[in-house]
């Protein structure tokens, strides 16, 4: 049996010479596309059985690669922690490559294949790296090598202007994020006078109180911009889109998750019990995240740009548990701060694997149809039978319905938001029922949107000669969204058993196993983790719901036999047949929610009728509306201004004037020098 | 199973009661308390016409959604405290399987192509999005309550304690949920069960094109819905009669207590039903916004009072 640390390093070598591949193979795109992602496959399968035997095992492991300097060692920890989250980048970017065999081919000829593959690899080298560092030196920079890879993937078609603007926004925001965390490593560093890890653990807490407080709120806000928490958010519905669909899908999947886990390791390893009003914040920003992203997915026709604002709420979905975690914490309820971290993480797998098969499943239709706006697209379930299989699997999860994945997750989190009510005296405790209803209307409202984006794209008759046209998908893409549709299933139908992995992480964090108070009835039911919190049993649900339904047509085949069941048209008012023309767009049917929250959204509408005779008779209709990007406009414009404004000041110092440059240097000398002499 | 029974043949007779009342409100005859019944019969011998434009997505919905409703109702204590399914989930397994009905449902709507089954699904799935928090509230004050989401457990809390219905919160979560009552099975103020082509139609836009066995079961599957929300809110608030064991008499005597609330709960609906005038969309979001207060108020008042 080879060891945890062989298995994880020839991973991380396995990628390296993928990526490598790419960039000798470059002059012929088959060779390097096939080699390319033939070896991030292999590497995917080495990292995930690394990590996942890390996992089980429950200690983790600590060891030195050979890429550092003597003094900043690039020392590599497989905790449970890190080794859950390098589980779920394995998982994914396994489907994710087998994906890219077919969905790639296209782009020979047209693009650069060799470039992507080189990217691809070193993307996830560099995501393998950023959650396994064991000290603040070598997660800075596999975070940096993070962002500029991912933004060069962003970029990656920047023939289009979208690509280049979306890269250089990601880019900018991904530093200032970078920035905020660099000061919260270097204080802790400071104190620790280390840069390990290890080091690090609990040390937050004894920071002055100011500090601590100054300290968690760099690392939530640094960690938050990649995280991509409402405000901060602003990059990431342009960014995720203009990608390839397969980095669409790591972007959104695990990119994004990075910032989770950093999170998750500030807060429950750096930090001891923190004070009460850093859950507050959290919890509050985590409902805020998920409200408005799901609200702002709904307004979405672009079939990706939606996905991405689904990513914000799950985001926020991921927060809500974190953040009740942190008050149950600081309240000293142990185990409902396990529950309440078991929701959050069990989420950040989930959403890992339903929004990568969406978003390959985008791909998918893209790859058919050519085009990602969904008012020109309709009826693919025809053409592309797997795709929507497949997709619908993926909209059921995320909507958070049973027997599925995302279901579990939201059900646990329901569960420690509820058992938050009774943990406290104070005002606090309505913080959590009012949190837990809005997380109702969110799930609601997200299933509303998947509504919309199955039905307006695969159902019904095609809206565009491109969509009557597609063709379904080539098989390796099947079998990539195959098997994140059947992880959907498994995490959603195999609860009990997968909440067992959680044990080894929340005992490294809170000291606690909470597993068995979270299985009832012999593994047949999950329980609320709280004595009678109540139970759910997905398992149950699948099996009964299929028995039921299985009766069900049968007595119905019975009872009607022999009765006529014939096609027809659908009923179109007596008018001489039912065209696309006549179907719901994907705006009207958000229609009713973009009025009921136009305070939010301020929509702007505009109708142009250019008519011969009568106004009655129209020869020719233009309708356009929009919604009001509220947050560019009202934070993000008016900051660029200032910095601009600032920026145009500023030019007065530097006159090009050489003597002038000189005494600046003298200044800072002697500055620095008295600094020096205090110190 | 004899919950299962129970559900399957009592809903229609709800929905019939509920018709006939609410005609002889209006001075009318009404078609009589066992029509529902007839019509299934009858639907059930027709046969179908399926849209052409319409995919194995039309097929599946009203078995989905007639399965999804039928195991919510098993989750619910009817006439014992000891609901079947307990163990399968509690009021969160109830409004979610609900959900995943509801969501088959609005597909369905948009499979076939024609703007009404679009119009219908969105309005749907608006409403009943905007209904889903006040209904957490409602649910989230009992479950505090009880300290458990598991009806059977809400049930039995609630009997030990006897009737606490003149608590504040109780009453306030009460009236929460029987506006989302309202609101969720279709009923007058936001939609009208009793129109087919109308443009103010939610429910019935959505299943225009169904025909045969397939109404039969979207048609069953909405009353045994209406059933199993009626139940909730007369159980949960107002918990008599339900027998504490599994015995004949304890059965017999819980059932006759459930007819009696569902029938004065029905009488209440039709009150309301022929009382008011359906509100405009628009307004539908106002009503819910009351519901939602009502929540909010009732959880804050399990700690003031």
């Amino acid at each position: 049996m080879p060891s945890v640390e062989a298995l994880f390093s020839v991973g991380l070598a396995v990628y390296l010479a993928g990526a490598v591949a790419g960039l000798a193979a470059w002059r012929r795109p088959a060779a390097a596309r096939v080699a390319g992602f033939a070896l991030a496959l292999a590497g995917t399968l080495l990292q995930g059985a690394a990590s996942a035997m890390a996992l089980v095992q429950g200690a983790g492991a600590t060891w030195t690669l050979p890429l550092g300097t003597a003094l900043f060692p690039w020392t590599v920890r497989l905790d449970p922690l890190s080794a859950y989250f390098n589980l779920a980048l394995a998982f994914l970017a396994c489907a994710v490559s087998v994906y890219s065999f077919g969905y790639v081919r296209h782009m020979e000829g047209k693009k650069n294949v060799g470039t992507l593959v080189f990217f691809y690899n070193l993307l996830l080298l560099s995501l393998s790296l950023v959650f396994t560092a064991a000290n603040a030196f070598s997660f800075l920079v596999a975070w940096e090598v993070m962002a500029l890879v991912a933004y060069c993937l962003v970029s990656f078609e920047h023939e289009k202007a979208e690509a280049r603007r979306a890269g250089v926004v990601f880019l900018v925001m991904s530093h200032a994020g970078t920035g905020l965390l660099l000061v919260a490593f270097l204080v802790l560093a400071t104190t620790a006078r280390s840069l390990d890890f290890a080091r690090f653990h609990l040390l937050g807490s004894q920071l002055p109180l100011l500090d601590q407080g100054a300290v968690f709120l760099l690392f939530f806000l640094g960690f938050g911009v990649k995280a991509g928490i409402v405000p901060l958010h602003i990059w990431l519905p342009d960014a995720h889109p203009v990608a390839p669909s397969n980095v669409s899908a790591l972007m959104s999947g695990i990119v994004i998750k990075t910032g989770i886990y950093g999170m998750a390791r500030v807060f429950f390893d750096f930090f001891g019990p923190p004070p009460l009003w850093a859950g507050t914040v959290v919890l509050s920003i985590g409902v805020a995240s998920a409200l408005l992203g799901v609200l702002y997915a709904l307004m979405e026709h672009d079939l990706k740009r939606l996905l991405a604002y689904h990513s914000i709420e799950n985001i926020g979905i991921i927060l809500m548990g974190f953040g009740a975690a942190l008050v149950f914490r600081a309240l000293g309820h142990g185990n409902l701060a396990a529950v309440a971290l078991v929701a959050g993480l069990y989420h950040t797998f989930n959403h890992a694997t339903f929004k990568g098969l969406l978003f390959l499943g985008a791909g998918s239709v893209l790859h058919g149809t050519g085009t990602r706006n969904m008012e020109h697209m309709g009826g693919l379930i025809r053409r592309m039978p797997a795709t929507a299989l497949f997709f619908l699997v993926g909209s059921v999860a995320i909507s958070g319905l049973p027997p599925l994945n995302g279901f579990v997750s939201e059900w646990l989190t329901y569960q420690a938001l509820l058992a938050g009510f009774g943990s406290t005296e104070s005002l606090t405790r309505m913080m959590f029922p009012i949190s837990g209803a809005l997380l109702a209307l969110t799930a609601a409202l997200a299933a509303a949107c998947f509504v919309k984006a199955f039905g307006i794209p695969f159902l019904a008759l095609p809206r565009s000669e491109a969509a009557a046209a597609a063709k379904e998908s080539p098989v390796s893409m099947q079998i990539g969204m195959g098997i994140l549709a059947a992880g959907c299933v498994a995490l959603g139908v195999g609860a009990t058993w997968f909440v067992r992995l959680f044990d080894p992480i929340t005992s490294q964090a809170l000291g606690l196993r909470v597993s068995s108070s979270l299985v009832a009835a012999n593994g047949l039911a999950m329980a609320a983790g709280t004595g009678r919190g109540g139970t759910v049993s997905t398992a149950g649900i699948a099996v009964l719901g299929l028995a039921l339904g299985g009766i069900a047509a049968i007595l119905v085949m019975l009872r009607s036999r022999g009765a006529r069941r014939v096609s027809g048209p659908t009923w179109d008012c007596g008018l001489p047949g039912l065209t696309a023309d006549n179907q719901y767009t994907a705006t009207a049917f958000s229609k009713p929610l973009r009025m009921i929250f136009s305070a939010l959204y301020r929509p702007r509408r505009e109708i142009q009728a250019e008519y011969e005779v009568s106004p009655y008779y129209p020869t020719a209709i233009r309708f356009e509306s929009d919604i009001e990007p509220t947050f560019e406009k009202r934070f993000y414009d008016p900051l660029q201004r200032s910095i601009l404004e600032l920026a145009r000041r500023m030019r007065g110092i530097q006159a090009g004037s050489i003597h002038a440059y000189l005494a600046y240097i003298f200044v800072t000398l002697i500055l620095l020098l008295l600094f020096g002499v205090r110190g | 199973m004899m919950q299962l029974l129970l559900l399957l043949a009592i809903s229609p007779l709800i929905s019939g009661l509920i018709k006939t009342l609410k005609a002889r409100m209006q001075t009318r005859r009404g078609p009589g308390v066992l029509q529902f019944y007839r019509d299934l019969y009858k639907l059930f011998r027709k046969g179908m016409v399926i849209p052409d434009t319409a995919s194995w997505i039309f097929t599946a919905a009203p078995y989905i959604v007639f399965v999804t409703t039928l195991m919510a109702g098993l989750m619910l204590p009817m006439t014992s405290t000891k609901a079947p399914l307990d163990l399968f989930g509690g009021v969160l397994a109830i409004v979610y399987l609900l959900g995943l009905g509801r969501f088959f449902l609005a597909l369905a709507g948009m499979d076939t192509g024609s703007s009404f089954g679009g119009l219908g699904s969105s309005r749907e799935m608006t409403i009943s999005a905007l209904a889903e928090p006040a209904m957490m509230l409602a649910v989230f004050t009992v479950a505090i309550a009880a300290n458990s989401t598991n009806l059977s457990e809400v049930a039995r809390s609630a009997v030990g304690q006897n009737w606490r219905f003149f608590a504040p919160a109780q009453m306030l979560a009460c009236a929460a949920l029987y506006l989302v009552l309202i609101a969720e099975t279709g009923r007058i103020p936001v939609d009208n069960p009793a129109t087919h082509l109308e443009l103010t139609m939610v429910h019935e836009a959505m299943i225009l094109e169904y025909s045969g066995p397939h109404l039969a079961l979207i048609e069953w599957a909405a009353s045994m819905k209406q059933l199993v929300l009626m139940t909730l809110l007369v159980n949960v608030f107002w918990p008599f009669g339900l027998a504490s064991g599994p015995s004949v008499p304890g059965a017999l005597g819980g059932l006759g207590w459930l007819l009696l609330k569902l029938g004065l709960l029905s009488c209440s609906i039709v009150l309301v039903e022929t009382t008011n005038a359906k509100l405009r969309l628009f307004r539908v979001p106002e009503m819910l916004a009351v519901a939602f207060t009502l929540g909010t108020l009732a959880l804050v008042s399990t700690f003031l009072f």
